[in-house]
């Protein structure tokens, strides 16, 4: 990715993060958040992660945002933004994020950095034969091109299984806990 | 090229303003989209590692999307329960700012 996109998208993605905080209403809030997940998932492609970008996209701006946006029209919170400010959670906000953010840049200018290494089509097609020469990840590698779908894939069901199903398990009790949340009470 | 500092300055603070939101703000839910860009935030270090630290095989790290993929998706579970959690909050103390809710207080 060039380095002026690398920019353009941190920018989006932190100018929303900002927004998130600084605006009174929930539902621009809730935009700004879509709009830094957005300038989020295209940091996700420059980085070659095609799937968790598109991921992020369709689960989080796409049904996480709405279900927010849907909730704070539900629950109708209007008079939430004539509320005063107390300043001492504001000032303790703005010192922690400025005490994480030296403490960020103290960590980083000492730590050892790295450029991102060569993802050429030479690469992909050298990294073709470390995978059985007639399966769909060899064969879109020797054409240089990035089956990223399929290698996440591969992983998923290949070392991660148990985790997948434990994951279905919990998404199950997520369902069912919801519905039971959401059932009026009798009185 | 953006270099791996680049991608974790930019993590660390989308996480910075994420934890300063859960502290400054009194709105139960802006409160809990500022959890979601936390965890958002470590989503892109994860990536970012999983890209800058390549398999021997020179591809990205599979394993750093695959644990993306498990955070998006325990993420959305929480997301659904935390706001049935808000709705049924709501429905009982009509109220949904965190300056209200003392209940716990001793």
């Amino acid at each position: 990715m060039p380095s002026y996109l690398f920019w353009i998208l941190s920018a989006l993605m932190l100018m929303g993060g900002g927004a998130v905080i600084a605006f009174r209403n929930p539902v621009s809030s809730a935009l700004s958040v879509v709009a830094c997940f957005v300038g989020l998932a295209g940091l996700f492609i420059g980085l070659s992660a095609f799937f968790v970008g598109v991921i992020q996209i369709l689960v989080y701006t796409g049904a996480v945002m709405v279900l927010f946006v849907f909730i704070i029209m539900l629950l109708d919170l209007k008079d939430e933004e004539k509320a005063a400010k107390p300043l001492l959670p504001i000032a303790a906000g703005v010192v922690l994020f400025v005490v994480f953010t030296v403490q960020l840049i103290g960590v980083l200018s000492r730590s050892p950095n790295k450029i991102a290494p060569d993802l050429s089509a030479k690469t992909l097609v050298l990294a073709a034969n470390s995978f059985p020469p007639t399966s769909k990840i060899a064969t879109t590698l020797s054409q240089g091109k990035l089956p990223d779908v399929h290698l996440i894939g591969h992983t998923l069901f290949t070392q991660n299984n148990l985790q997948l199903q434990i994951l279905g398990v919990l998404l199950l009790v997520a369902t069912i806990g919801v519905v039971v949340l959401s059932k009026r009470q009798a009185d | 090229m953006a270099t791996l500092n680049d991608y974790l300055l930019v993590s660390g603070l989308l996480f910075a303003m994420g934890l300063a939101g859960v502290v400054l703000r009194r709105n139960i839910i802006i409160v809990f989209m500022c959890l979601e860009l936390m965890l958002s935030a470590a989503n892109l270090s994860l990536v970012a590692f999983s890209r800058f630290n390549p398999a021997p095989n020179g591809l990205p790290d599979t394993n750093g999307q695959m644990l993306v993929f498990f955070v998006v998706t325990v993420a959305a579970a929480e997301v659904a329960v935390g706001l049935a959690i808000i709705v049924a909050l709501y429905r009982a103390r009509q109220t949904i700012h965190t300056d209200e809710l003392t209940s716990l207080k001793g």
